[in-house]
């Protein structure tokens, strides 16, 4: 599978799932740590990578993948490769965080949840951050953006293309 | 050598982002240059909870409380300040109730009303350096507790002080520990519940980030206490740097004996593993949370039986709360007696709530139990923003309910919130004004709970989804007289059939505004509008005075339902507009008004 140009699965990875796996079966319960990083690694856990983890760990394939569509951490396809979250918790509900979300579903034409065609924006609404005292809140990857409006997130969408 | 001054720089959530750490490698940077390493020195330490005046430093001694720092602000501080001993009036709080006299931390309202016992070391200690904590006396509990005490003597210290568990349902937390110590078995866990999910809380992050120590020192004397040798914190993945401090702490805990083998010297072995959560809310009820640390999907079990006699792998368990787990080391310095002359008779002890939406200092408070709610939200919280009128305060998240204007000298306790409708929850306090549509709201929380079901048991799978298209319908206008019985129904049906505490809570938001609210759920039903101007379908949009002519609403309108000309006051054609809110979007100076036009007898609300 190729995603943005990259190739998603590649022996190096899969060396490195394998070798996290060595460690997390001395554990008990190895297959939540184990789906943690197979997230890290690849950004999914497709079904070929479950394939492996049930192979190793000597658990069904359903019970894997259950557990795997269970939790939002983990998803089946693979995510953009950059993710803008806005904080619908209750503190940045109440102060307006919803059109903040559809003002970015707007300008990349794209429902929550969903990635963009050129794979380079994944919109997600996500559960409280737990930095309330900015409400309302989004994140850019790694980067808190706080006290937002819906003029100043077109903003910074607009200024993180730029860096693009 | 002690430095003669230390810059206190904030390192919570709200601070960290960007500018904290600039700030702190600026300040290094000039003391360097400066040659003053020797005489300061910067500490980055966890949330000290104004988040509403971020980025924040204090300056020791003196205890001068600097706001709304830049970098560019670092250098004035260390001319002024560390080299001329000056306070910088420019970044000083603003404190409108004696301005001009406030110099010092503890002098401020925010903290003065405040007592600090879960987030003591939050704010004040470098939360990467186990030397720190111990210099504020910690693991002297555990030392005590293993040299001085047996265990039954620890869990009657526990039960004495009367501490209740603070994630949410307040089950005392002694007895909590009597149980998985009486049952036999050896192999016991120790669980420390950090699956922090309800939205607009953030304590126990506060405190794992601010103080991992308290809450690894808390689960060893748990551990001895019960006779369990291993422990696991279950943190969200959502809380990366938790995540990391955790894992500092455990390795420096470890390199000291704290934790392992014999630790301090004696013959007591403990050790503590994480794990992480995935992003499931129903992680949180206990059961649910022992499953998924299993490596199964996050669902509850039935109880009994308890997780005291089986909870993981079928061992005896205790779950207990962050926030739980920081009071423990206190109560055995200070005394369980000392412990519970805080608070009121039957909630002793101290809560920590998030104070959030709808309020001035936006933060998180430590207050004793039985401090009211209004001093909370007006004395401490600094009352409501932007002239606005207060008009509802929501408690328990997800699973608690809105309190209004009249019962805002309730003392805060477990009980009382309880039979407001309400809960204690894990502590955000959310406060929304006249702005926010209580239908909206409870249909938000519903949203929350229709996607976090774990689909187990069918009330809550069902019943919440039933719920939800109800709300929904009601905000989009379609709503009927019946609606309003089904959902008061149908919610109590869900309360008393659901499986677990998930369930059983859900409808809470939904009931109590029901009661409290029920003339604004009529205006949907009957008069077909939102008195609060949010439901955008019963929402009549106006253009005020204010408008300046720029057109963007004109140009943003789908139908082309705005006239008007450039530089002159606009107009929207009722007949023509499909309620979106395209023009309060597009809107520059805000002069798109959503009041609706209301009947007389629904004008009060």
């Amino acid at each position: 599978m190729i995603v943005s140009g990259k190739q998603l699965i590649t022996e190096e990875k899969l060396a490195h799932l394998y070798a996290s796996m060595e460690e997390n079966k001395k554990k008990p319960g190895p297959l939540m740590p184990t789906l943690h990083e197979a997230q890290k690694i690849f950004g999914c856990v497709p079904l070929s990578i479950q394939k492996i983890i049930s192979r190793e760990l000597d658990q069904s394939i359903a019970k894997i993948n259950g557990v795997v569509t269970f939790y939002s951490q983990f998803s089946i396809e693979p995510k953009g490769e950059n993710i803008i979250n806005v904080c619908l918790g209750t503190a940045c509900y109440v102060r307006g965080s919803q059109g903040i979300l559809d003002a970015f579903s707007d300008e990349l034409k794209i429902a929550p949840g969903e990635t963009t065609a050129d794979g380079i924006f994944t919109l997600q609404a996500t559960r409280c951050i737990g930095a309330c005292g900015l409400a309302p809140v989004i994140t850019v990857n790694q980067t808190v953006h706080g006290n937002c409006s819906v003029q100043n997130a077109k903003e910074i969408l607009k200024n993180f293309k730029k860096t693009l | 050598m002690l430095e003669r001054i230390h810059v206190i720089i904030c390192g919570g959530e709200a601070c960290s982002k960007q500018e904290a750490k600039d700030i702190k490698r600026e300040f290094d940077r000039l003391l360097e240059q400066e040659g003053l390493t020797d005489e300061a020195k910067t500490v980055m330490t966890g949330c000290m909870g104004l988040c509403e005046y971020h980025p924040v430093v204090v300056m020791y001694p003196g205890e001068v409380f600097y706001q709304n720092i830049t970098v560019e602000a670092v250098a004035t501080i260390i001319e002024e300040h560390i080299k001329h001993g000056r306070i910088v009036e420019q970044y000083r709080i603003p404190e409108p109730f004696d301005r001009g006299k406030i110099k010092n931390i503890s002098q401020l309202k925010f903290y003065k009303m405040q007592k600090r016992i879960a987030l003591r070391n939050c704010g004040v200690i470098n939360p990467l350096d186990i030397s720190e904590y111990i210099a504020r006396d910690g693991y002297f509990a555990l030392a005590k507790v293993l040299r001085e005490m047996d265990p039954k003597t620890v869990i009657d210290t526990m039960k004495q002080s009367g501490l209740r568990g603070r994630g949410g349902g307040g089950f005392p937390t002694g007895l909590k520990w009597e149980f998985a110590a009486k049952s036999v078995d050896d192999v016991k866990y120790v669980i420390c519940n950090a699956d922090e999910g309800d939205p607009g809380a953030f304590m126990d992050r506060a405190v794992l980030e601010g103080d991992p120590h308290s809450v690894l020192e808390a689960m060893a004397i748990c551990g001895y206490a019960i006779g369990a040798h291993q422990g696991y914190i279950y943190v969200r993945a959502e809380y990366p740097v938790a995540v990391e401090r955790l894992e500092i702490a455990i390795r420096q805990a470890r390199e000291l004996q704290i934790l392992g083998r014999n630790i301090l010297g004696s013959h007591f072995d403990f050790d503590i593993e994480l794990r992480l959560g995935a992003g499931a809310f129903v992680c949180g009820e206990e059961t649910a949370l022992i499953a998924s640390i299993e490596g199964e999907r996050g669902m509850p079990r039935n109880k009994p039986p308890f997780p005291a006699v089986r909870g993981l792998w079928g061992r005896p368990t205790n779950v207990n709360n962050v926030e739980t787990f920081a009071n423990v080391p206190v109560i055995f310095m200070k005394g369980a007696d000392w412990f519970k002359n805080v608070g009121t008779e039957k909630s002793s002890g101290t809560k920590v709530f998030a104070l959030g939406g709808k309020i001035m200092n936006t933060g998180l408070i430590e207050i004793p139990m039985g401090t009211t709610l209004r001093e909370a939200i007006y004395d401490i919280g600094g009352g409501i923003p932007n002239k606005r009128k207060f008009k509802a305060v929501q408690t328990g998240g997800p699973s608690g309910g809105c309190i209004t204007e009249k019962y805002l000298d309730t003392p805060i306790d477990f009980d009382n919130l309880v039979e407001l409708g309400s809960m204690m929850g894990s502590g955000g306090m959310i406060v929304m004004d006249e702005d926010n549509c209580m239908v909206d709201v409870a249909r938000f929380y519903l949203d929350f709970t229709v996607e976090e079901s774990c689909g187990k048991c069918t009330p809550c799978r069902e019943g919440t989804k039933r719920m939800l298209d109800i709300l929904n319908r009601i905000c989009e206008g379609k709503g009927t007289e019946e609606d309003l019985d089904v959902l008061e129904r149908l919610g109590k049906m869900i309360q008393e059939s659901s499986l677990c505490g998930l369930g059983q809570t859900a409808p809470n938001p939904v009931l109590s505004t029901l009661k409290h609210f029920r003339s604004e759920y009529e205006a949907h039903v009957y008069d077909k509008v939102c008195p609060a101007g949010v439901c955008a379908k019963l929402t009549t949009f106006t253009i005020t005075e204010d408008c300046i002519g720029c057109t963007k609403c004109a140009r943003n309108c789908p139908v082309g339902a705005i006239h008007g000309k450039v530089k002159e006051l606009h107009h929207i054609d009722p007949a023509l507009c499909i309620h979106c809110g395209a023009c309060k979007v597009a809107c520059p100076v805000n002069a798109i008004s959503t009041k609706p036009v209301m009947k007389e007898e629904h004008a009060h609300v």
